[in-house]
């Protein structure tokens, strides 16, 4: 069970890398237009678009 | 005289020399259409920023400060097909996103923490009926108390708030159990823990967390996007007004931005965008928005004009006044402010059922730790008991039960062109059983229409509705339209206030009155033939043609009116028209029910004596004078082509020339209020069931989790099926 002393702090580090990921994509704008969202990434960006860029 | 577009008002400065404005733009509705727009909108040289929100059907913008005025955005955009139009974010809008974004982060980490503590507990459930170690589950349950405790006093805050708001004002809420069962399950978890007890409680409370804020989040994310879809139709409506800034300089801007004592212009077909009095020039005005009277009213210097008054004939000056100088807005602001405090405040559902919840849970918490006192067992084990039948019936479904029905019929009122103002309108709506119809606007459209079209031959009518074009009177555009007519006719003249008359192959045209065209005695022979139109004349030389043109019917207000008494809804008309137009309509319609010339006072009454015998009243109205009654009914829905302030009163909105969405409306709302209960019985069903295992002290942690996400499930999956109604319709 010595195992226990590595699986645990990594399973905690995991579970807050995932809250701080979320919280940051949360504050970049990335839940403001979720219809939008999901078109953005089915769209033919063969062109460059120079305003791919979060609005905030 | 110079005429140029000011939307400076609209554009914020953000710093850094970058400016920023927010558009509304129409029939976004596609990949395709973001793509193209924020391509066309990138071209411009100096814009640093084009992005379009589906969601919410909006463009943001922003540009090096200085180097572009705003105009050449919407023009942009028109020359790509796209209405567009500036808007200022209303406060409240502003607020409901903050609060929304508050929620979600708040959602995110109760989630998480869940997911975690439950990693911690699945080993510890397991560990209990096999071989873990004390020491090793005390680890486990130390770890879930370091998680869960910081989560929860993050995540609970909406909780926490609401209920001391609701406990120091006097009240119970649905978060008050809420509130106290969390707090209770995670303080007995910290005691067990220090015990060395087998279980404890951490998932559970911070699962509770996690569903309940899934249900406010849902709630409060239709509020958002209603106030957003309202800020865009208030913004589309694009309501400029003509300012003179120079005494013959003129600019096109924002109502917004004009102040009283600015003097504006006021030209033949245009709708008047604020209150005033007229100062030069004298025209007709059709004043139906306000009084649903289709008669037009003359107008002349010292004449009060309205908002929403269409300029019939002649150019005029009006110079602002303050909203509330105007003695009739005056009387319908004061029967507004009456009929808002007098409308008693709804009880939701939920508020409902929260009110008999409550008490209940917590009598059968504390019956259960004095019954198992009574019975010998000890004080510890007793609390214990109790504490666990209170997070058994924490109204986790329960919390879930309406909020994902309401979303879900939203959803689907929304593809039907129907918007919601109110949050409750859909139980209301479900309720109603009369339905009050205006006429003017309502089950009549607000454009006017030939109605004889038929009986004038063709290329005369071709020739009428080349000529009309000439015209901005609105009975022109009537007969322009009928005609499908394109191109004007050379050497047109209007004479404001008669008609247009122009030479071709030297024969004169004339279309205006019937006194212009020499056309009196066909007149006075057909005046009888149509009580509520009016006569317009079209003469070729000698030859001369009478067009009757009215405001016509909605297309399917009949079909409607009979779907809806297949309903078994009562239907009645009250109209401030005259009453040969009103009896028309009604005969037409089939209603047997019906009064004219009423006046917004009359219309309260008759609804408070509807109200009183027991009739849940559903108002339809479009006009400012129908703005009071709308807010009298139990419930109202308005069309998009209404006044202002009628829009802002009703409950609900339709899109659209058909009377359709409203029905659909009926039908999504009676369907949504019937999965609410059903989802409330299935909710209470789950605790009835599972409260004797609780009481019985043999709910363990494992059984709660499971319970609680199984009815929420349970619940969430059945509010889907709030999308599907017997006979959907579209409103394009």
């Amino acid at each position: 069970m010595e195992v226990m002393i590595i699986l645990v702090p990594l399973a905690l580090a995991l579970g807050l890398a995932g809250l701080l990921a979320f919280l940051w994509s949360l504050k970049s704008g990335q839940y403001d237009d979720l219809e939008g969202a999901a078109w953005r990434a089915i769209a033919d960006d063969d062109e460059p678009q120079p305003s791919a860029r979060a609005e905030r | 005289m110079q005429v140029t577009r000011d939307f400076s008002h609209y554009v914020k400065d953000l710093g850094a020399g970058v400016s920023h404005i927010d558009l509304a733009v129409e029939g976004v509705s596609c990949a395709g259409c973001m793509a193209k727009i924020e391509r066309g909108l990138s071209a411009i040289p100096d814009v640093t920023l084009a992005r379009v929100n589906l969601t919410d059907r909006r463009v943001a913008l922003e540009w090096k400060q200085g180097s572009l005025d705003p105009v050449r955005f919407i023009d942009r955009l028109s020359e790509l097909g796209y209405k567009a139009y500036p808007f200022e974010t209303a406060s409240a809008e502003a607020t409901e996103v903050a609060e929304s974004r508050f929620l979600l982060r708040c959602l995110g980490v109760a989630a998480f923490a869940t997911m975690n503590v439950m990693m911690l507990s699945i080993p510890v459930w397991s560990g209990n009926i096999s071989d873990m170690l004390p020491e090793q589950r005390d680890f486990f349950h130390w770890l879930s108390a370091v998680i869960a405790l910081p989560a929860a006093a993050y995540a609970g805050q909406p909780f926490f708030r609401s209920a001391w708001r609701a406990l120091s004002s006097g009240n119970v809420n649905m978060d008050v159990p809420i509130c106290i069962g969390v707090i209770l399950a995670l303080g007995m978890s910290v005691v067990e823990t220090f015990h060395h007890a087998e279980h404890t409680y951490f998932d559970a409370a911070i699962m509770l967390l996690t569903f309940l804020l899934v249900g406010r989040y849902l709630d409060q994310n239709m509020r958002r996007r209603t106030r957003a879809v309202a800020g865009n139709l208030a913004a589309l409506k694009a309501e400029t007004a003509t300012k003179f800034v120079g005494t013959d300089e003129i600019s096109e801007v924002p109502v917004a931005a004009i102040r009283a004592g600015d003097i504006v212009l006021l030209r033949p077909g245009e709708r008047c965008a604020v209150d005033g009095t007229v100062i030069e020039g004298r025209s007709e005005i059709d004043q139906s928005l306000i009084t649903g009277e289709t008669l037009h009213v003359p107008a002349e210097p010292g004449t009060a004009i309205y908002a929403g008054s269409l300029n019939v004939s002649g150019a005029l000056r009006v110079k602002v006044s303050a909203a509330s100088e105007g003695t009739l807005l005056a009387e319908i602001t004061r029967l507004l402010d009456n009929a808002l405090q007098a409308r008693s405040r709804y009880m939701r559902l939920a508020d409902r059922a929260s009110r008999v919840y409550a008490p209940v849970v917590h009598a059968t918490a504390a019956l259960t730790v004095l019954g198992w006192v009574l019975a010998g067992s000890s004080w510890h084990d007793a609390i214990v008991t109790g504490i666990a039948v209170l997070i058994i019936t924490c109204p986790c479904a329960l919390g879930l039960a309406i909020p994902t029905v309401q979303t879900v019929a939203a959803g689907a009122m929304f593809k039907s062109g129907v918007l919601l103002n109110a949050g409750d309108a859909i139980e209301r709506l479900a309720e109603a059983d009369y339905v009050i119809f205006d006429k003017t606007g309502t089950l009549t459209l607000p454009e006017l229409e030939v109605i004889n079209a038929a009986d004038i031959p063709s290329d005369m009518f071709a020739l009428a509705g080349r000529l009309a074009l000439s015209s901005h009177h609105p009975v022109a555009a009537a007969v322009a339209q009928a005609a499908n007519a394109t191109s004007p006719l050379m050497g047109a003249v209007e004479q404001p206030g008669q008609g247009v008359r122009a030479i071709v192959d030297g024969v004169e045209l004339r279309l205006g009155r019937p006194s212009f065209c020499g056309a009196e005695a066909l007149a006075a022979q057909n005046a009888s033939l149509d009580p509520e139109g009016s006569l317009v004349a079209f003469s070729r030389g000698d030859e001369k043609f009478l067009l009757s043109v009215r405001q016509g019917l909605r297309p399917d207000a009949a079909k409607i009116i009979a779907a809806l008494k297949r309903r078994g809804i009562a239907v009645e008309i009250l109209s401030g028209d005259r009453e040969a137009a009103v009896h028309a309509a009604a005969a037409a319609l089939g209603v047997s029910e019906w009064r004219a010339g009423v006046t917004p006072a009359d219309k309260i009454a008759r609804i408070e004596a509807l109200k009183s015998s027991g009739i849940r009243v559903m108002m339809v109205g479009d006009g400012m004078n129908d703005a009071p009654s709308l807010a009298a009914a139990h419930v109202s829905i308005s069309p998009i082509s209404a006044a202002h302030l009628s829009q802002a009163t009703a409950d609900l909105v339709f899109l659209g020339r058909p009377l359709a969405p409203m029905l659909s409306a009926i039908d999504y709302a009676r369907k949504a209020l019937h999965l609410m209960r059903q989802n409330l019985r299935l909710a209470v069903g789950y605790n009835v069931l599972a409260v004797p295992l609780a009481i019985g002290g043999m709910v363990t942690p494992l059984i709660a989790a499971a319970a609680m996400s199984g009815s929420s499930i349970l619940v969430m999956l059945n509010a889907l099926r709030a999308r599907s109604v017997r006979e959907p319709v579209s409103w394009k």
